[in-house]
Parts: structure tokens; sequence; C-alpha cells
């Protein structure tokens, strides 16, 4: 059902993982947004601060101006509102919980140590490199093994979950000097499959230009 | 005929998430104890992943994560329901369940760790009872004054808080400094949608000063013969 006077606003910054899973949610719905950007690390804006009061953090949405905070909700929000087309959780209920299951660990076992890969040195980055690679392995080989999604036949939940990672490949493989062909080509394969849709390569950044700005960060912090 | 089985800890907030949502829905099932120390073969294959409880096994399919499995339950049986139905209140309660489930690291640290880990898990418990304290006031229940899916995640600060702060030792939360957060929890435990669902309070505050000392007593030892 067409709803016209939706007002949808994407509180985002171009770079984030959580943010890439709204935008290519709302791009296999169809729907219309706003996108408005906050740089984090910058100012917090007031709309921020008012939509997100508790975690003050990107992404929100804003549906007719109430805030949906948490990004995975706001997907589960996104599938269950605009219901008429492209469904992202399965119908079955324990194909929804195994999907619910591994976005969990995404959420649980990914960020931290990646971001040791390009925050942190020394031992603690290699610490943060072999649990990355470690979690990464599981999730290749238990959520995804040889089907082409995570979704299986078609692109899904924890497709959307998974894909905003796959933009930091580069930045988490060129700081942390370690191959992601090498240690899981399955995923590789699996981004490349996505980034032919086109909700996909229209809502993710060129990693490159991630690496940049995280390159940047380093300079900053005195850690190149 | 349908089979549920759960594989859980009697004392655990995670496995009494899941046994809530089951009687709630007036399930028939099998309720395998298991012991931490020595994890039985279904629930390392059921689980292989985290090797962890609540395990649900339905049909000899399993499902882990106590708030995946609240769900799946909700969406499988028949019964009151425990989400809402409008996906504006759905998307409040997992908010809500969220926040309560993100902060269990910080309330291990505070309650069962010592030194800078103990400090640092304090400070996270304390902003989240400022948080709860705001927006408990004057509420009964997290979304639309409704019992639901946040209430049953919330089963760890309603009664294991107090009982981790009672045998420990360690004090977090008084009526001086969270009013609002006290008056919810008291209300809570024995309101008629929480307390006849409730494990009993004196095994559970027995299990506890038992495990924490033991705990405590393990960790200077330690401390102690690194000296």
């Amino acid at each position: 059902m067409e709803k016209e006077n939706d007002e949808v606003i994407l509180l985002d910054y171009w770079p984030s993982m959580y943010g890439m899973r709204l935008r290519v949610a709302l791009a296999e719905k169809e729907v219309k947004y706003e996108f408005k950007e906050e740089v984090v690390g910058g100012v917090k804006s007031p709309l921020l601060l008012k939509m997100n009061p508790i975690h003050k953090k990107i992404p929100v949405l804003i549906h007719n101006g109430k805030p949906i905070c948490e990004s995975l909700i706001a997907v589960e929000y996104i599938d269950e509102v605009w219901k008429d087309k492209s469904p992202l959780l399965p119908s079955d209920p324990y194909q929804r919980a195994q999907a619910r299951f591994w976005a969990d660990y995404i959420d649980k076992k990914l960020y931290a140590p990646g971001r040791k890969t390009w925050d942190a040195k020394g031992e603690e980055k290699e610490e943060g490199k072999k649990e990355l690679i470690k979690s990464l392995k599981v999730l290749e080989l238990e959520a995804l093994g040889d089907r082409p999604y995570f979704g299986g036949e078609s692109f899904g939940f924890v497709d959307i979950a998974f894909i905003g990672f796959y933009s930091w490949f580069y930045t988490f493989e060129t700081f942390g000097n370690f191959s992601m062909e090498a240690e899981c080509p399955k995923l590789v394969a699996w981004g490349t499959r996505c980034l032919q849709k086109e909700s996909v390569s229209k809502s993710l950044p060129d990693p490159y230009k991630i690496y940049e700005i995280i390159l940047t960060y380093r300079k900053h912090f005195g850690l190149e | 005929m349908a089979e549920v089985k759960l594989l859980g800890f009697w004392y655990s907030p995670f496995t009494h998430r899941v046994e809530w949502a089951l009687k709630i829905k007036g399930v028939k099932y099998e309720y395998i104890e298991e012991d931490r120390n020595n994890k039985s073969s279904l629930l390392l294959q059921s689980n292989p992943v985290h090797k962890k409880t609540p395990v649900l096994i339905h049909n000899g399919k399993p499902i882990a994560e106590s708030m995946v499995i609240v769900e799946y339950i909700d969406e499988t049986f028949e019964g009151p329901p425990i989400l809402p139905k409008d996906p504006y209140d759905r998307a409040l309660a997992r908010f809500w369940a969220k926040f309560l489930d993100d902060k269990t690291a910080a309330m291990v640290n505070t309650f069962l760790r010592e030194g800078e880990e103990q400090e640092k898990g304090k400070e996270e418990v304390w902003e989240m009872l400022k948080i709860l304290d705001n927006e408990l006031k004057d509420k009964k229940f997290f979304v639309n004054d409704k019992f639901g899916f946040a209430d049953v995640a919330a089963n760890f600060m309603g009664l294991w808080l107090g009982l981790f702060q009672e045998g420990s030792g360690v004090v977090v939360v008084t009526s001086e400094n969270f009013p609002n957060f006290c008056a919810w929890r008291d209300e809570y435990v024995n309101c008629s949608q929480v307390k006849k669902y409730l494990p009993p309070r004196d095994e559970l505050l027995a299990f506890f000063k038992a495990f924490l000392s033991a705990a405590s007593a393990s960790a200077s030892a330690s401390t102690s013969a690194k000296k």
C-alpha cells in the first residue's frame, strides 16, 4: 500500500556499517527518505539528542516524527511497516529465530575486534585481528555455508546485518595486515554478489574512502 | 506430537525468561538442568557457537539466545501475546529488551569481579540505573502500560540485581539514589503478571551467596598464590 504522506528521515553517518543496514532496507522496500548526515566525532545535533536521548548514536530512523533506534530493530520495523514488498525476514518462525540469532552474533562479535585492527597497537591489535578472523570464519562456515546468501537463495535480514561490514573489509585487512580473500574467500564472494543488487550498490560507500578517513583518524591520533 | 525441551540453569535469569514465556503460553516442555562445569553433549551440539544456556529444542531443532527464543515462542504457540501488535510498540519493546540485555557483562563485572573491572562495571550499571530511574517513573510496564516482551527481559533487573547485591555485599541500588527504579522493582516482583512465575527468592539468594563467596575465595586464593 502506498503511503503518500509518510515522512521518513534517516539520521546517519556515511561510513557507518549500522547506518548502511537501514539504507539497504529502505532501498529494498523502495521507500523514499531524507538522509540527514551526522558526523560521528563532531558535535551532536539537537535532532539526534532529541530522537535518541538514551544512546545519542546514529543511525536513527524517524518515521512521521517518531524515532526508532538500534539498527536491527529499525530494520525489523521497516520490514513490518512496508510489508507488501521484498520481505526481509523469512516467514517461518524457526528460520526467523535463526536469522535473529546470526544478526545478534554479528552485532556482538565483530565491531570491537574489528576496531582494534585500526585503533589499537601491538598485542591488543593482534588479539583483535585474531578474534575478528575467528568470528568471521564462524560466520562463513556456520551461517553462510555454500549458499549464495545468508538468507539462503535470497538476500535477507542477516545479509543486511552484515553487508555494511563488507565495505570495511579493506580497512580491516590493510591496517590489520591480513587478506580477507585468503582468510574468508566465501565472505568476499558473497559481498561481490550482494553488490550486484542496486539496493546495496547505491547504499554502500567506496571502501577506499572508508580507509582514507581511518587513515586520517590514525594520523590525528599518532597511530601512523 | 510437538516435543519441546529446555536446557538451562535453574538459577539463571536467561533460562527463567524462556520458562516464563513457555508458561504464559501453556506449553508442555521437558526441562533439563545443565551443569556449567560439565555441559552435556546435547547442549554442545545444540549451541555449538556459544555453548551456553538457555537452549530451546522444538521438534529436534535448537534455538539459542533468550530473547530470540522468547520471540520464537510468541510466534509459534497460541496463547496471550508477549510482543505487542503495533510495529512502533514492537520496536519500543525490542529497544528496551536490548537495553536491559546489553548490561549483562557490566552486571557480572560489578558483582563478581574486583579492581578496575569492577569499577568500570559499576560506572556502567550506575548509568543504566539513571536511565531506568528516569524511564520507569510512575510506570508499571515498559510499553503502553501492558505487560510484555521488555518486562520479561527486565527479570534480571527486577529480581536478580537485588539478589546479587545481597549475595555479594556490593551495594549499588538504594531507594535514596534510585527511588523510581526501586518503586518499579517492588511493584514488579509483586504484580500478578510476574509474581507467580518467579523462582523462589530464598533458594536463589542461598545459591548466589554460596556462588559469590566461592568466586571471591578462588580470586583471593589466586591473588595470594601470586604474591
